[in-house]
């Protein structure tokens, strides 16, 4: 197991290492440089002035040293759009982005496996209908998805619509922030959650189904175990087995679909700064984004990997032996 | 699964390329006194479809009331520029919103067309060469295709758009982004090819061509990609859909087409603010159009596993 982690670890570092000097290489390939996208309000000197404050006109090796040098002692450069650090900048949204991913994952969680689990189960009216829903909703990009919600929202008013908090959030204490928070939080989140909820449900449902015919099941019905209790207790753990791997599948989708539902609803996440920074070619703040986006997809498959080693007491058994 | 795949992609090229015909205006065409004009559905007046006029109530508003005293025929049969009918509404220039979707579905679907093919054709060489060659070859093109397949495609195909010129040309924006969705797509077409040409190329029929003298690009050309056209077939009608909505995305956040381009993406783009989705929802007719094209796509894929019931 050790080792495992070990490998993994090192993946992780090779990725992102490779993506952020990848991302770095390419901005700075990238024709026009962060003087030339400031506009037409600098004079040529003003921008030759800007170029060597922020030293622009070095070399890309010499860039590149010095920023490689200073990024594995955690100090991530200076944002040229913001004149801030990137680390503290980078930190601030990568939390909004993962308070919006995690939300996602739950709403797809609360609803897709519950349903997935009625419609494995049970046949009817009920069944039928949440089948017609899931093909529906895996058939809802986040674009899509988001540009309805934003609609509906504001046709009705269910949601307070853009941004993470209302505009007076400033002076708000701690719990109303927070209050805040989960009005802004459902729109973005469920656009992300309804095609992840839908694919839940119909692996869920195909997994339960199959599982329910293994005949441990019916040995437990046999022994009078009520059914409720075989399905949960005795089908439901075996089927989680391909759900948790879709799990592992999701968080690239995840990823995607984050930056699409934060550019239509506002929500200032990593994606919208890293596509900010791409545009006015800020180098170290598209290093820095790409680094931390790179550490969260090789961790979310981690964990993914290790959910499904938990629950899997095969997979534990090989490590083992 | 294969065969009606065949089909569905066969029909939306041909929907394309007469989509524009069936245009009642040009794409471009503003009518400036019919700002954001709401949809006119059509009634039967005996046999002739008609709708009512629309008459601008309030400029300032851009609020619109239909006549009902008068009626006029549809688009494709009268041309009378005093009152133009919109039988999808108007967008923010007064451009018909039904003329700028069937123009856009040129760009769109065109566009996505044209890197499905380029994807599969890349994919489908590569997958194969990897496949038949084997050793460090095959070692080499398989890593390229796992680090591109980790990547959220998304960010690939944003970092890509953003690092060239920003401000370009429709014509070189569309051949530049149809390379920028083969570079992403052709991983996801190679995997399953190279698995099947590894398997294949053992049969005798590999062996009876190799023995013939056939050379590896001719058994590759004529005997292994042949064998794997049913992957091919589907994995371009899960592309496709992929492809639409990656451009709808680009175009949306002001990296794809330049505005008066007609793509479902640019459509959006001028749409998907709050205040134009709450007053003019009309105008998100190409989001419809995408979420059709994509359910379309699930339901044939669907069609794969056979239904247990």
């Amino acid at each position: 197991m050790g080792r495992y982690l070990l490998t993994r670890l090192a993946f992780a570092l090779v990725l992102v290492f490779v993506v952020s000097s990848a991302a770095l290489l390419l901005t700075r390939l990238a024709p026009g440089d962060f003087a030339t996208m400031q506009g037409v309000d600098l004079s040529v000197e003003q921008r030759e002035q800007l170029r060597e404050r922020l030293g622009l006109n070095r070399s890309f090796a010499a860039q590149y040293l010095s920023w490689a040098s200073h990024a594995i002692r955690f100090d991530f450069g200076q944002s040229m759009l913001y004149s801030r650090p990137v680390g503290g900048l980078v930190k601030e949204r990568a939390l909004n982005t993962a308070v919006l991913a995690i939300m996602a994952l739950l709403f797809a969680t609360a609803i897709g496996i519950p349903l997935g689990i009625y419609s494995g189960t049970r046949s009817g009216i009920g069944r039928s209908l949440i089948r017609v829903l899931s093909v529906i909703g895996v058939s809802v990009p986040p674009l899509i998805g988001s540009l309805a919600l934003v609609f509906l929202a504001a046709r009705t008013g269910w949601f307070p619509v853009g941004g993470m908090t209302s505009a007076a959030g400033i002076d708000l204490t701690w719990s109303q922030w927070i209050a805040d928070l989960a009005r802004h939080v459902p729109l973005p989140a469920l656009a992300l959650a309804i095609p992840m909820a839908a694919a839940l449900e119909r692996l869920q449902s195909e997994a339960i189904e199959s599982a329910s015919r293994e005949r441990f099941v019916a040995a437990s019905r046999a022994r009078g175990v009520d059914r409720a209790r075989s399905i949960l207790r005795h089908a439901w753990p075996v089927s989680l087995r391909p759900v948790l791997g879709l799990y592992g599948v999701m968080i690239g989708t995840l990823f995607s679909g984050s930056f699409v539902v934060e550019v239509v609803t506002s929500w200032p996440g990593l994606g919208r700064l890293m596509f900010d920074a791409l545009k006015a070619r800020d180098l170290f703040l598209v290093a820095g984004c790409a680094a931390t986006g790179a550490l969260f997809l090789a961790a979310g498959t981690l964990i993914a990997d290790l959910l499904l080693a938990c629950t899997d007491p095969r997979v534990r058994a090989g490590e083992r032996a | 699964m294969i065969r009606r795949a065949g089909i569905f992609l066969a029909a939306l090229i041909l929907f394309s390329l007469i989509a524009p015909w069936l245009a009642p205006y040009d794409a471009g065409r503003k009518f400036d006194d019919f700002l954001h004009a709401p949809p006119m559905p059509p009634h039967l007046d005996g046999l002739a479809p008609v709708v009512h006029p629309l008459v601008l109530a309030d400029r300032l508003e851009q609020r619109f009331e239909a006549d009902r005293s008068r009626t006029v025929r549809l688009p494709w049969v009268q041309h009378d520029d005093a009152t133009p009918v919109f039988l999808l509404g108007a967008d923010d220039f007064g451009r018909d919103v039904l003329s700028r979707l069937l123009f856009g579905a040129r760009t769109s679907i065109g566009l996505s067309l044209v890197a499905t093919l380029g994807a599969v054709l890349i994919g489908a060489l590569a997958g194969a060469w990897a496949g038949y060659r084997g050793g460090w070859i095959d070692e080499a093109i398989m890593r390229v295709a796992d680090f591109v397949l980790v990547l959220p495609v998304i960010y690939v195909v944003l970092v890509l758009r953003a690092v060239l010129p920003l401000v370009l040309p429709a014509s070189t924006v569309f051949v530049l982004v149809a390379w920028i969705f083969i570079v992403v797509g052709w991983p996801f077409v190679a995997k399953g090819v190279r698995a099947i040409v590894a398997v294949e190329r053992g049969r005798e029929y590999v062996q009876a061509a190799q023995s013939l003298g056939a050379s590896p690009l001719r058994i590759l050309v004529v005997h292994l990609i042949p064998a794997c056209a049913g992957h091919l077939l589907v994995q371009a009608t899960l592309l496709l859909p992929a492809f639409i909505l990656a451009e709808a995305t680009l175009s949306f956040i002001g990296l794809g087409f330049p505005d008066p381009v007609a793509s479902w993406g640019t459509m959006l783009a001028g749409a998907g603010n709050y205040n134009a989705v709450a007053r003019f929802p009309w105008t998100l007719a190409p989001a419809v159009a995408i979420f059709a094209i994509v359910l379309l796509t699930n339901l044939l894929a669907s069609q794969q596993t056979p239904i247990r019931d």
